[in-house]
């Protein structure tokens, strides 16, 4: 969907070096800084942090919203963040779900999740239609489809957010806090989802997604994330595997 | 004597010189974010021009609905207010028109009046300021609360220029619905204005008035009247969408530019009528 040839698996996707990150509401404040971090192709990381730890300013630099404050980050070996229109579809490679959805409240869940597809593909409605229906049955949004985001709970709006996100059919998704705020049962239903994304959901054609999420807490994310990272003091830890994160915390214990 | 007479004189100006330098700080601060407005609409009309004339056509299916959208906007939906202005203004300008031609057997002069009050002056400025207040308004509102509630970000992260999918249909929008909204207000006041000439038993039948009316309008009358009415239209959109967007805005800020965006609207919209008018001196 996005013109290019998926990367094959275990080829460096997210490439960080000595990056600093500037909070997106004041670029000037750094809330996180010598990061240097590697996602590859497949993988599927979980960064956390405590509320103002900077997850959020750190998925958005990492969306390519804003540039790094300071070291280089490269996708896909090509400089981010990418504003030039001769690279948009690189620039497309990448999904990013914000924390609250952030849906456009002039317009309807479907049309929500039809715009990226109509604007970038000049796409008429009856013509994005099998797409978007498709990604309002996976996220069970079909009931919704014709609500405004207002008219919608929290929970739903995170996931018109997510299938807005994939209508792309992007390689590297960014999921902001998918898990905050939400009951037990949409929960399980997020991580059920995100854990078939990465393995290869049919909405993808069964290739398997390249996923880095955030959370404020780690446990629910046992014996789902395949990596962990941490934010906290403005630094950037890479923990490894949940086992090795058990084992660090037993040690320390 | 001279002692009494410093001792009047010297409180006032004691106190006028510690508020010297204030003065001058308020006057400098007042120029110099003056030169930073200006400075920041100019790009943004500039970005906007140009992302105008780069992606003009693409995702046509998505932008043009949208032109349709605030065409309707800021023109169609307005036309039932704007036919009562027109009659309301119709009755001003010849109300007071025939009370002082009237008594000086001028009445031939009431089309070059209507002419050069209406067609050249109230009627493009009166359309601007009614569409900056209903349209213009509502455009810092919503894309100040967009912007607050971090949808442009979205749109960045969905690979959407916000400036083409925001503010591009808004200003070709509001240009088309101010050229169109003024012709209508224009033609309104100038039917009315018979219609409440005939009312107050002025000698002039309808083809002597639209006689002097016709002899009374030029070529450059029409060419600038367009000119100038998308000439407004855009410079509203721009300042609007340049005041609710530019700026990342926190929600309780969207007031405060809302008031700004009118205040630099009006400013701009008789800064060129202005212009115009040194245009038909010249001319």
């Amino acid at each position: 969907m996005t013109g290019h040839l998926p990367a094959p698996a275990g080829a460096p996707a997210i490439e960080m070096t000595d990056v600093a990150v500037g909070a997106m509401r004041d670029p000037d404040t750094i809330v996180a800084k010598q990061i240097n971090w590697t996602v590859n192709a497949g993988e599927y990381w979980v960064v956390a942090g405590l509320h103002g730890s900077g997850k959020s300013d750190f998925l958005m630099l990492t969306g390519g919203l804003m540039p790094p404050r300071q070291g280089r980050y490269q996708f896909f070996g090509g400089a981010m963040p990418i504003f030039e229109e001769a690279r948009l579809k690189e620039r497309l490679r990448l999904g990013l779900v914000f924390d609250g959805g952030q849906l456009f409240n002039h317009l309807t869940v479907a049309e929500n999740i039809a715009l990226p597809l109509r604007y970038h593909y000049n796409l008429s409605r009856s013509q994005a239609a099998a797409t978007v229906s498709k990604l309002l049955e996976c996220t069970e949004l079909a009931p919704w489809a014709e609500s405004t985001p207002g008219t919608l709970g929290r929970s739903w709006q995170k996931r018109a957010g997510l299938a807005r996100a994939l209508a792309l059919k992007p390689e590297v998704l960014l999921v902001d806090g998918p898990l905050a705020g939400l009951d037990p049962r949409h929960v399980k239903w997020w991580l059920g989802f995100l854990d078939q994304l990465a393995k290869g959901h049919p909405l993808m054609q069964g290739r398997p997604l390249t996923l880095v999420v955030t959370t404020a807490d780690i446990r629910p994310w046992k014996g789902h994330a395949r990596q962990f990272a941490v934010l906290r003091n403005h630094g950037f830890v890479v923990l490894g595997a949940w086992e090795q994160l058990e084992a660090a915390t037993g040690d320390a214990g | 004597m001279e002692t009494g007479n410093a001792s009047t004189l010297s409180p006032p100006r004691a106190r006028l010189l510690p508020r010297l330098p204030a003065l001058t700080s308020y006057l400098g601060r007042g120029l110099f974010h003056f030169l930073l407005t200006l400075q920041g609409l100019g790009a943004f009309a500039l970005i906007t021009l140009g992302v105008m004339i780069t992606r003009f056509g693409a995702a046509r299916e998505v932008i043009r609905p949208r032109v349709f959208q605030e065409a309707a906007r800021a023109g169609l939906r307005l036309l039932p207010m704007f036919l009562f202005m027109a009659a309301a203004l119709g009755l001003v300008v010849i109300g007071q028109t025939v009370s002082w031609l009237a008594p000086v057997g001028a009445i031939d002069f009431l089309g070059t009046v209507m002419v050069i009050v209406v067609v050249r002056e109230l009627g493009p400025l009166a359309t601007a300021l009614l569409v900056l207040a209903r349209i213009g308004t509502a455009n810092v509102i919503e894309l100040g609360t967009a912007r607050a509630m971090g949808e442009v970000e979205a749109l960045e992260a969905l690979g959407i220029d916000p400036i083409h999918y925001l503010v591009v249909p808004r200003v070709i929008g509001m240009a088309l619905g101010v050229f169109a909204l003024t012709v209508y207000l224009i033609l309104g006041a100038l039917l009315s204005g018979y219609l409440w000439a005939f009312v107050q038993d002025v000698p002039l039948r309808p083809g002597d008035y639209f006689h002097q009316l016709a002899s009374a309008l030029s070529g450059l009358d029409f060419a600038l009247l367009a000119v100038k009415t998308l000439a407004f239209g855009s410079i509203i959109a721009l300042v609007t969408c340049y005041h609710g967007l530019a700026q990342p805005l926190r929600l309780e800020e969207v007031s405060r530019a809302t008031v700004a965006a009118v205040a630099q609207s009006i400013i701009a919209c008789v800064l060129i009528d202005a212009l115009f008018i040194i245009i038909y001196l010249v001319t």
